[in-house]
């Protein structure tokens, strides 16, 4: 990314000082929009952290800063609700999203970008137009489905799905196999490399910044879902995640305020912490899904 | 085109593998479940008694089903605002941090955040915000003299909760434009520099026709994304009774299939949705090919 800022010589040095003014003052412009926009980004999340850590009697002061700043809010959560139990839930489903998101889209993903074969290019494009299909068409089906295999009530419906792939996390991995050169694998094939062996052996290693990337994106997609725990498990909070147990909340608690924001901090926590940590590869991610190829 | 390896003898089966869980998700997650779908939208199913033949007596009921009109009005004005408000923000943000300043990776978390965090929570912080009387909005909006909005009232909360929608997708189109913005050569806006072009003039003739590939593509997801919208409708607008002020198409899906099991009259309402997320991709494919730059 070089970011020269090369202007050509100008003629004259009256003109030069003009457009250096001209320069500043769009600069001025453009961190004032920036920084305008960063405080509507940003105050909902001071403002759920400063209610967080206000006392229940203070939840309509409207200071940004707490006094006296209390941890009393989180005590009262995990005794309304059993908390970690839910973050447990919720991490499991997630876990098992992540890892069969990672070795299926890897697997085709890989086909798609280094194996000659047959019919590749068709079906490329038919599972690439199922990325405009939302999955709450086929709601219905599934659930039925799922009803049928007697897993209604358990996670499996969650995550079993995970493991047949899908169009984003394949033309994600795809997009970046394809940024290898493929001399790479047709030497491995030279040195009697099998196909198995080149995927496993040469690509995935490669792939590591796109799979933390799609990584991200699965953890995330599934540990904020709402819609496949409302549907799937029973609203009995040992058992739900902690999406629907912060909506049940919303109802039951109405009013709590402080103790709510809590509960929403704490459930965005791990989510904040994993975007702080990865966030360069996740940003890349979705830099690399837009750029046509 | 003539990369890739070819598989020989036994690798065929090697790449069957491969392509196993895929080929298992293209033919029953998504072809044979649409297909399902359908045939499910021509039964009367409540999932207790047995399915009985409706032919299309759902989608008939539809027409004057006043809940699906309204979702279908409330999806459709959710829709006419959020996807222009999503490219036209995400757009101006990129292009912003495209302008060489300092801090752009502190900006770029800054304007990402929103979009890693579960909707939920956020949307109880929304609610919080927007409340009417206690709520953080108005009482802003009161410093400088403006009477308190209802903002969760059945009137504004479609607007309230497209406004929360399109603030969390700025994050994702910001990257998407930023990688289109900075895929455009430099020698470009240098050629133009040197023929005098100032910096509107390079925004209007450079950067905008060759960012319009971006444009298309966030286009098609931001409309996606909009007929999919459930949780912050779920968080924001739900009423006492379980129904919501403002009930997308997915959420009146959900209703009708999840709370009332009414399983044939869900599926001819998403098989309407995937109707109508097909015809507007073929006027966008249509429009590409009138508006689409590519280089």
């Amino acid at each position: 990314m070089s970011r020269s800022l090369s202007l050509p010589a100008e003629p004259t040095r009256v003109k030069n000082r003009s457009r250096r003014l001209r320069r500043v003052v769009l600069d001025l412009i453009t961190y004032a929009l920036l920084l305008a926009g960063s405080l509507v980004m940003v105050g909902p999340f001071v403002w759920m952290i400063a209610t967080a850590l206000k006392q229940p009697a203070d939840q309509f002061s409207r200071s940004l800063i707490p006094s006296p700043a209390t941890l009393e809010n989180f005590r009262r959560l995990w005794e309304l609700l059993p908390f970690s139990r839910l973050i447990l839930n919720s991490l499991g489903i997630a876990t098992l999203t992540t890892i069969g998101q990672l070795l299926t889209c890897a697997m085709a993903g890989f086909c798609f970008a280094v194996v000659r074969f047959r019919y590749s290019r068709a079906l490329f494009l038919l599972l690439l137009a199922t990325l405009m299909l939302p999955p709450q068409i086929t709601l219905v089906p599934n659930f039925i489905l799922f009803r049928w295999l007697g897993l209604i009530g358990t996670s499996a419906p969650l995550w079993l799905p995970a493991f047949w792939g899908g169009a984003f996390g394949t033309f994600l991995l795809r997009q970046y196999f394809r940024t290898i050169p493929i001399e790479l694998a047709e030497a491995a094939r030279i040195d009697g490399a099998s196909l198995l062996q080149i995927f496993w052996k040469v690509y995935l290693p490669l792939a590591r910044p796109a799979l933390a990337a799609l990584a991200i994106f699965s953890f995330l997609g599934s540990w904020n879902d709402l819609l496949g725990p409302l549907i799937y498990l029973p609203a009995d909070l040992e058992r739900t995640t902690i999406t629907v147990g912060l909506a049940l909340f919303q109802t039951q608690y109405s009013g709590r305020w402080t103790v709510m924001m809590a509960g929403a901090l704490v459930s965005i926590a791990p989510v904040m912490l994993l975007f702080f940590v990865a966030q360069r590869q996740f940003i890349e991610g979705i830099a690399l899904s837009g750029v046509k190829r | 085109m003539h990369t890739g390896i070819k598989p020989i003898g036994r690798e065929r089966f090697a790449l069957l593998l491969l392509l196993a869980p895929t080929l298992v998700g293209l033919l029953f997650g998504a072809i044979g479940s649409l297909l399902a779908t359908f045939v499910i939208s021509l039964l009367k199913w409540d999932l207790i008694s047995p399915p009985s033949w409706a032919g299309l007596g759902n989608y008939l009921g539809l027409l004057s089903d006043g809940l699906f009109q309204e979702a279908l009005r409330v999806t459709s004005i959710f829709s006419a605002i959020y996807v222009p408000g999503t490219v036209l923000v995400s757009l101006g943000v990129a292009l912003l941090l495209n302008r060489q300043i300092r801090g752009l990776s502190i900006f770029r978390t800054i304007y990402f955040l929103p979009t890693v965090s579960s909707a939920v929570a956020v949307g109880l912080v929304w609610s919080w915000i927007y409340g009417r009387d206690r709520g953080l909005l108005n009482f802003l909006l009161g410093l400088v003299g403006i009477a308190p909005v209802n903002w969760l009232g059945a009137q504004q909360v479609l607007y309230s909760v497209v406004i929360v929608n399109i603030w969390g997708a700025i994050g994702t189109g910001m990257v998407i434009f930023l990688a289109g913005l900075q895929a455009i050569p430099r020698d470009y806006y240098e050629a133009a520099s040197l023929d005098g072009a100032g910096d509107w003039a390079q925004l209007r003739h450079i950067t905008l026709p060759l960012v319009t590939p971006s444009i298309f593509f966030q286009t098609i997801i931001s409309t996606v994304n909009a007929f999919q919208a459930f949780e912050y409708v779920y968080m924001l607008t739900r009423t006492a009774n379980g129904a919501s002020n403002a009930p997308t198409l997915v959420f009146s899906i959900y209703r009708n299939g999840f709370n009332f099991f009414r399983m044939g009259s869900a599926s001819a309402q998403a098989i309407v949705l995937a109707l109508i997320i097909f015809a507007l991709t073929l006027l966008y494919f249509w429009l590409e090919r009138r508006l689409v730059v590519y280089e």
